[in-house]
């Protein structure tokens, strides 16, 4: 089968561009370094089926970063290029183009972009390019298809045209003669958002604009998620549900272990979906009922303001204060992903050039950076004795989270790059490709989520009955009664914590702990141990040894943090 | 006069970029490079990154690599 490498700079929506021509979706957004692994999807040319690759993007063939030297590695298994081309950036693009026919691989060019660079008053004339160039050169906007029918009919002309080996001197002298020759650049006044793009990055009103934002996220994540569960799914749950469950409750003998396993213990009579925890009730109940309203809202939210491309201009007023943690500011966007779910914000630490900073970022997002599934809880739980105890939550992880990256700072070894990246244009999203992220996302929590809650209050529920956790009381009642000063029972709650965060806080609901004692259950879940999936990623992402220092770190300064809340707080 | 020099809104032409070769071909490849035109927007306080706008772009680079980044002001 052919090969298809589908190759060009970062953040021109080559992603977009790659799920036009499979059908594939695949993570995009408004900012450089969305794709760094790769991915690979099939496009039918006539009969015959090829295999498209989506190769991160680049800005030259040498292998300057991580992104690129896959990228480099990748060209060699190619058997045609689609180079993807920024229309309002033509100079700097052709400049790969260029680098990339030398290459010797058939190619053709899609001009993406190519809406936004009329908006800009850039002309360009494509069948000049195509003329000088000798390959196939087609206008394209992957986010609506427009061109893509045209693309997969020019693939049969990709062509080889040149294979000279030119200096990087005369390759920049070549693009500034074609480039001369095609474009024509009209004036014109700057666009409202273009003057947004320039405010947002001074320090004023940047920083304002940057501290609203963020706040502004935070209620608007609360509103939705409040009022989703307010209006549409605890009725659902009261009303429809715990009628049904309440039948099958009568049908198990109101009692027995059975009854345990799917409804749980009923409270005064009825079923109570915080506290039962059966499969059918609270397993169902933490992931749908209390969890997904949240998770919808976030990255809801979140999307929005990726798209958008605002994350990068957060970047570069940060960088200032990260560099006081010994990472670059970049290093802001793997941890905002974090608190959506800390797999995707681990796995996002790839964008940063150093192993140190990556071992930085991940250790933090694992210890300090609470996922909204926690959140959720922690919110629905906490919230409940009063909202100074949620902030009290917040502001402990914030400073654990400044504390302890001032410490990493001066204790890994390696060293820290300095900020280089491209600001991209702020675009107004997409509402299509802006809900099939949403959906991927959500079907992405529900699929790791529901699963896992439900084996675990299985595990629960035998380990009870077997008397285990008893013994696990007793054997670490010393840390958790003498250090947390929590009943020893939140012992069980700390363990469910390695398979889930939002299902261990579940449990601490049902021990009736006082405010104090919340704020210092949920800081020592939020910080211990890493849910199972963020364990396996560390893992994978940073190999045994590193795995197992960022564990170390993690519970040393969960326990210190815990004694000495349990101290403060009266 | 270099970029970290320059004052936000000042326009300039790009006459050197001083630095080891990877550091010069990824500026010259982000459009940072002799000959170029270049509009500085922003900096941070206390040493954070430069912002500036070069072609269609913005470009966010650190306090010490604006330093190496020598320009003529436009008059």
């Amino acid at each position: 089968m052919k090969k298809l490498l589908l190759m060009g700079s970062p953040n021109i929506g080559k992603s977009a561009f790659f799920s036009r021509l499979t059908g594939v979706h695949v993570d995009t957004s408004n900012y450089p370094g969305t794709t760094v692994g790769y991915s690979k999807g099939y496009v039918k040319l006539g009969d015959e089926a090829a295999e498209v690759i989506d190769v991160p993007g680049t800005y030259t063939l040498e292998p300057l970063s991580k992104a690129e030297e896959v990228a480099t590695e990748m060209l060699k298994e190619g058997d045609i290029v689609i180079n993807v081309v920024d229309s309002t950036n033509l100079e700097r693009n052709l400049f790969l183009t260029l680098q990339l026919m030398e290459r010797g691989i058939p190619m053709l060019i899609a001009l993406n972009l190519w809406d936004e660079a009329k908006h800009k008053g850039i002309d360009i004339d494509y069948k000049k390019l195509e003329s000088l160039l000798g390959v196939p050169v087609v206008p394209t906007v992957a986010v609506t298809g427009e061109g893509m029918k045209e693309i997969i009919g020019c693939i049969s002309q990709a062509a080889v045209v040149d294979t000279l080996n030119r200096s990087h001197d005369e390759l920049w002298a070549e693009v500034g003669r074609i480039v001369e020759q095609i474009q024509t650049v009209r004036h014109r006044h700057h666009t409202l958002l273009e003057r947004l793009e320039d405010a947002s990055i001074k320090p004023f009103p940047g920083i304002p604009i940057a501290i609203a934002v963020l706040v502004g996220s935070f209620y608007l994540i609360r509103l939705i998620g409040e009022s989703l569960i307010g209006y549409v799914f605890e009725p659902l749950f009261e009303k429809l549900w715990a009628p049904l469950m309440m039948h099958l409750s009568d049908a198990l003998g109101g009692g027995g272990f059975v009854h345990d396993v799917f409804i749980g213990e009923l409270v005064a009579g009825e079923i109570d979906f915080t506290q039962s925890f059966g499969i059918l009730t609270t397993g169902l109940f933490i992931p749908f009922g209390a969890v997904l309203p949240y998770v919808f809202a976030f990255y809801l939210v979140l999307g929005f303001l990726e798209d958008f491309g605002y994350l990068p201009r957060v970047a570069v007023l940060m960088d200032t204060i990260m560099h006081r943690i010994g990472v670059h500011g970049f290093a802001i966007i793997p941890t905002l992903l974090g608190f959506g779910c800390n797999v995707p914000g681990i796995l996002a630490t790839r964008v940063l050039e150093s192993k140190r900073e990556r071992f930085i970022v991940a250790t933090l997002i694992s210890i300090a950076v609470p996922c909204a599934a926690l959140q959720a809880m922690v919110i629905g739980l906490v919230g409940d004795v009063g909202l100074q105890y949620v902030v009290l939550v917040y502001v402990t992880l914030f400073t654990v989270w400044l504390l302890l990256g001032l410490i990493l700072k001066y204790t890994v070894k390696g060293f820290t790059p300095e900020l280089l990246i491209e600001i991209p244009p702020y675009r107004l999203p997409s509402l299509r490709i802006l809900s099939k992220k949403l959906w991927m996302r959500i079907k992405h929590f529900l699929k790791e989520a529901v699963p896992i809650v439900i084996a675990g209050i299985l595990v629960v529920t035998l380990l009870y009955a077997a008397g285990i956790f008893d013994y696990i009381a007793d054997f670490f009642s010393p840390l958790v009664s003498g250090l947390f000063g929590l009943p020893k029972e939140a012992a069980a709650a700390i363990a469910i914590g390695f398979l889930r965060k939002d299902m261990a806080v579940g449990m601490l609901g049902t021990l009736s702990l006082s405010a104090g004692q919340l704020v210092v259950g949920s800081v020592v879940l939020a910080m211990f141990f890493p849910c199972i999936a963020t364990f396996v990623i560390l893992f994978k992402e940073m190999g045994l040894r590193r795995m197992l220092a960022s564990t170390g770190i993690m519970i040393a300064s969960a326990l210190a943090v815990g004694g000495a809340l349990n101290l403060i707080i009266p | 006069m270099t970029l970290e020099e320059m004052d936000a809104g000042q326009r300039g032409t790009i006459v050197e970029v001083e630095g080891g070769q990877g550091v010069v071909r990824r500026l010259s490849s982000m459009g940072l490079r002799a000959g170029k035109a270049v509009t500085k927007v922003s900096a941070m306080l206390m040493w954070g990154p430069v912002t500036v706008r070069v072609d269609n772009s913005q470009i966010a680079l650190g306090h010490g690599m604006a330093k190496k980044i020598h320009v003529k002001l436009e008059k």
